[in-house]
């Protein structure tokens, strides 16, 4: 009974949108594998050995740095940590020349941040290291919305029939966006919460529910997914007040109270302690969000692995047909 | 093709090897069974029944997944692609006697890998091989302690172990 002939060909980890369920539960299948490394008395596979994964942030981060950093030095990677405020960026170096300064130095992986939308994507069609998108603008946030559905898919068996609330700055969210994308794919129905300002363009176009009233639907919930309120994204007031965002959206012991005895509490981090949430929502039984965090690091070096696979599948694929037309 | 063992000699090897290992004559408490995935967890799981049964006492049992140290890992061969799963191993293995379990020693490359996984996890007192077919083509030194058949075989032959458990009949074939 042979299973998972499935081949993982990518080259690149940009977003979920294009991604396949299949795809997506190979991802998850495999960071399952990675699980155990970090809880053994070596925390450390020789995976990856020789093998080089540059951090190029453009943007402040410390989970999802810090949370690569540790997941390519588990497997054994050398790991450059590069950030705008100490590198040659600040001296006007171009994004381009950066990254293909970095490749002459022989890198493999370069997992990028960036508060432009698309830009791991041009970054991937201009040099000829592996590319993971650890954020960018808007757009998504991939490996966020993996260490989600594998949290979730980890107590709750499947996101089959699910319903998952997404609640907050769905506008500024590239956390929403890709949650969205692999939510539904696997299966879960989506339902998009918050004030009509901060709901996105097209909201119609996603494959999602709206709700304006976080109290209409919250009995029905299996999970809630509160995201931070961005205020350094935030231009124009978008909500009266903070108080007042927080009475009709803030996840409280009161309102709790309404849901489900056994629905999961999600966040992506870093909370704003009483205004998404209060406090002992956050630390109460309920909450995942250290487990998040947790998976986080096993997801991580799935993906690692999995593009350095599909690097080398490529390659052996392209080396082929170059010896058939020879 | 050509069978090598059928259902009936697989079990007389099995009961074979669980002797080989009983006879050792070490303290049933330190001994510790850890198959390799996927046909030697079935092969532990077999031998590990039948030893605790013989001790009668428990002998623990686990599965190693050598994916992640595997020395073809940034190089495999062909189209095919490693598939990374668990290693379930649900004790302490320091100072356990290891009795690592794989259905077929050939190049001992796997061996290698999975004494490096086993290192990781602990410190064991002595790891032991014990293969249900052991055929020629070392490629390191490598050797087992306990062997159900030896079989002399070309390269190019491939022997093809199958259980119950995972492929719905017991054989093993050359192909």
């Amino acid at each position: 009974m042979k299973k998972n002939q499935f081949i993982w060909k990518r080259k690149h980890l940009l977003g979920l949108r294009s991604l396949s369920r299949e795809e997506i539960e190979h991802i998850l299948d495999t960071a399952k594998g990675f699980e155990q490394i970090s809880t053994r008395s070596i925390k450390k596979a020789p995976t990856l050995r020789g093998k080089v994964v540059v951090n190029l942030f453009f943007e402040d981060s410390t989970r999802t740095r810090n949370s690569f950093a540790l997941a390519a030095n588990r497997l054994s990677a050398d790991v450059i940590e590069f950030t705008q405020k100490s590198s040659s960026v600040s001296k006007g170096e171009t994004l381009l020349d950066t990254a293909k300064n970095l490749e002459a130095m022989g890198i493999d992986i370069v997992v990028i941040r960036h508060s432009a939308g698309g830009v791991p994507k041009f970054l991937s069609r201009n040099i000829n290291a592996s590319v993971v998108n650890a954020g960018d603008g808007f757009c998504e946030h991939p490996t966020q919305a993996l260490l989600d559905t594998y949290t979730i898919r980890e107590i709750k068996g499947s996101l089959e029939g699910l319903k998952i609330a997404i609640v907050g700055d769905i506008a500024h969210s590239r956390v929403a966006r890709s949650d969205i994308y692999a939510m539904t794919k696997l299966g879960a129905q989506v339902i998009l919460v918050g004030p009509p300002t901060l709901m996105p363009a097209k909201v119609e176009q996603l494959p999602v529910k709206v709700s304006y009233s976080l109290d209409d639907i919250l009995g029905e919930l299996d999970v809630i997914n509160m995201l931070r309120i961005q205020f350094e994204r935030l231009g124009s007031n978008p909500f009266p007040s903070i108080k007042e965002y927080s009475h009709y959206f803030g996840l409280t012991v009161d309102r709790m109270k309404k849901a489900k005895k056994d629905i999961l509490v999600m966040h992506p981090g870093p909370i704003n302690r009483g205004l998404e949430m209060e406090s002992e929502v956050a630390d109460g039984p309920n909450s995942v969000i250290l487990q998040q965090v947790k998976n986080g690091l096993a997801v991580r070096m799935a993906v690692l692995f999995l593009v350095n696979q599909g690097a080398m599948m490529r390659q052996k694929i392209k080396d082929r047909r170059e010896r058939l037309e020879d | 093709m050509k069978t090598l063992l059928s259902s009936d000699k697989i079990a007389e090897c099995i009961t074979a090897l669980a002797d080989e290992v009983a006879r050792q004559r070490t303290e049933s408490t330190r001994i510790a069974i850890i198959g390799i995935r996927s046909r030697g967890e079935v092969l532990a799981k077999r031998l590990s029944a039948i030893l605790s049964k013989k001790f009668g006492t428990e002998i623990p049992c686990g599965t190693l997944d050598i994916t992640l140290y595997r020395d073809d890992i940034n190089n495999p061969q062909g189209l095919s692609q490693p598939v990374v799963r668990s290693t379930e191993i649900g004790f302490d293995i320091d100072e356990k006697i290891i009795i690592l379990v794989d259905d077929v020693l050939h190049t001992g490359r796997s061996t290698r890998a999975a004494m490096d996984a086993l290192i990781d996890l602990g410190r064991p007192k002595a790891i032991k091989l014990a293969v249900l077919v052991e055929r020629s083509g070392r490629e390191l030194p490598i050797a087992a302690d306990f062997t159900g058949i030896k079989a002399d075989l070309p390269a190019k032959e491939n022997v093809q172990v199958n259980f119950v458990e995972s492929d719905g009949k017991d054989q093993v074939i050359i192909t």
